[in-house]
């Protein structure tokens, strides 16, 4: 299994650690609950730098982008950032992540740790055009510093204005005395916030100043349990459970990064999904009576039958109910449509509802 | 590592406080901080007689589901219902108001079967 650079640290502070991804990960330190209380009131702080990093460059890196991604990158602007999706050849997706453009001929894509394989040898695949492309994943940090405190707790570690960065953009600046960071407005928590792109030699200078300069704001380390929390509250799609090699990037409410202004990976048998709509799709359900909704439970209709499954389920910290996303028949999608959820021997009601779930 | 010498203890790491022919079962310290914030306990068994080992209920961590295994045969005759309402407690005060469950217990002759403070400890390396 291999460390961050940081798992030496997180240890020492009690973090209870998990194998995820192939990695040694800090899942939680003082409990789940006051973790995910910390990023929706003040700000924490997430390595996540067990996520994948390629650096695709050259005059054909954008045309190489273009063709495995669902999403329109030759919209962004240098300094830009954007999610997207890698489709592959039979309906479902790759992976999905997010697009960094640098400049003209330097993009950076970062991808979901347990896909870093998976991804590389069908990008590489695909690359008949001659992009450069370099796998910096085992180079980098990923520190995720978010939460309605970041802007302010952050301004003193650099000399940009941290309020001028806007959602899904990012800056390349000075940050913690390093220099060539880049400060990315992004997350996956909803809370806003910062994510923190550095090397691996970096990352613990950067770590110990972010906590000196978030003292005064509360910080605090958080771990996998909350960012997972955190994300559902959202409606966020996790690799994995909402969305995997078997479900239509359509099905999954993810049209929004479904471009049909270009070709890529399978676009025309998607676009046919489009016009004649799916048959299932990706809802976010709220329970009605006591219960937790878990991966892998069925959803059935009002008749008792089976018709779907729960992808993702949790106790919703903010919210104090069970909340999940799972797929449904598209005549059960619509918001308000009542379900119902088979956990362990009875059936508990839910409500189909709109995400997000959480909305500040 | 909190293991109080008065209770009897499982391998499924759950305690055990005999009241005359009751006993009173919950959780241990070890557990709970092994599952972490602990959002929900079901248990729908009350009124039920069930024979050793086999599931009674369910408790919830925000990222786990685990059965609970009545420890001894008998009947149940009392959920700790605040637990609806504030589970965590489970996580605060896991031999006191934590309790989870009380049973009528039909064979004495099983409570020989448990664990005592000092093979508790053992199991978890306390």
């Amino acid at each position: 299994m291999k460390n961050t650079a940081l798992s030496h640290v997180h240890e020492a502070l009690g973090a209870k650690m998990v194998p995820f991804a192939g990695y040694n990960m800090p899942v939680s330190y003082e409990g789940v609950n006051a973790e995910h209380e910390t990023v929706r009131k003040t700000v924490g702080v997430f390595d996540v730098s067990h996520m994948g990093e390629f650096l695709i460059t050259g005059p054909h890196a954008l045309d190489l982008i273009q063709k495995v991604c669902s999403n329109d990158a030759s919209k962004l602007v240098d300094g830009q950032a954007q999610y997207s999706c890698i489709p592959n050849d039979t309906g479902g997706i790759i992976d999905d992540l997010i697009i960094y453009r640098l400049n003209e001929e330097k993009w950076l894509l970062v991808v979901n740790a347990s896909n870093i394989d998976k991804d590389w040898n069908w990008i590489s695949g695909k690359n008949n055009m001659g992009a450069e492309m370099r796998n910096l994943s085992e180079d980098f940090s990923l520190l995720a510093i978010q939460g309605p405190k970041a802007v302010e707790a952050m301004q003193s570690l650099t000399s940009v204005d941290l309020s001028e960065i806007k959602f899904y953009t990012f800056e390349v600046a000075d940050f913690a005395g390093i220099e060539h960071v880049i400060i990315s407005a992004t997350g996956y928590t909803g809370s806003g916030g910062f994510e923190i792109y550095c090397k691996n030699s970096e990352v613990e200078q950067i770590w110990n100043k972010v906590f000196e300069a978030g003292a005064d704001f509360g910080i605090k380390p958080v771990g996998l349990a909350a960012r997972d929390t955190l994300r559902l509250e959202m409606g966020y799609c996790l690799y994995g459970n909402d969305i995997d090699d078997t479900t239509s990037p359509l099905e999954a409410g993810l049209g929004w990064i479904t471009k049909f202004t270009k070709e890529f990976t399978n676009s025309e048998a998607l676009q046919k999904q489009k016009e004649e709509g799916v048959k299932r799709k990706l809802v976010g359900f709220e329970l009605t009576e006591r219960g937790i909704p878990r991966q892998g439970y069925d959803i059935v209709d009002a008749e008792g039958n089976a018709v779907g499954n729960v992808t993702s389920g949790t106790m919703s910290p903010s919210l104090g109910k069970g909340i999940g996303l799972g797929y449904v028949p598209k005549e059960l999608s619509r918001s308000g449509t009542e379900i119902g959820i088979q956990i362990r021997k009875k059936v508990v009601a839910a409500t189909v509802v709109k995400l997000p779930f959480y909305k500040g | 590592m909190n293991v109080p010498s008065d209770l009897k203890y499982t391998k499924d790491h759950e305690w055990v406080r005999i009241e005359g022919d009751i006993a009173v079962v919950g959780i241990t310290d070890f557990a709970q901080g092994e599952l972490g914030d602990i959002v929900y306990v079901e248990v729908e068994t009350v009124d039920e007689t069930l024979d050793k080992d086999e599931v009674f209920g369910t408790v919830e961590a925000v990222k786990t589901v685990s059965d609970l295994f009545i420890p001894i045969s008998g009947e149940i005759v009392e959920f700790n219902e605040e637990l609806e309402s504030e589970p965590e407690i489970v996580n605060s005060d896991p031999y006191d108001k934590g309790w989870m469950v009380k049973i009528k217990f039909s064979d004495a002759g099983e409570l020989d079967d448990l664990l005592d403070d000092g093979q508790y400890k053992e199991l978890i390396g306390a």
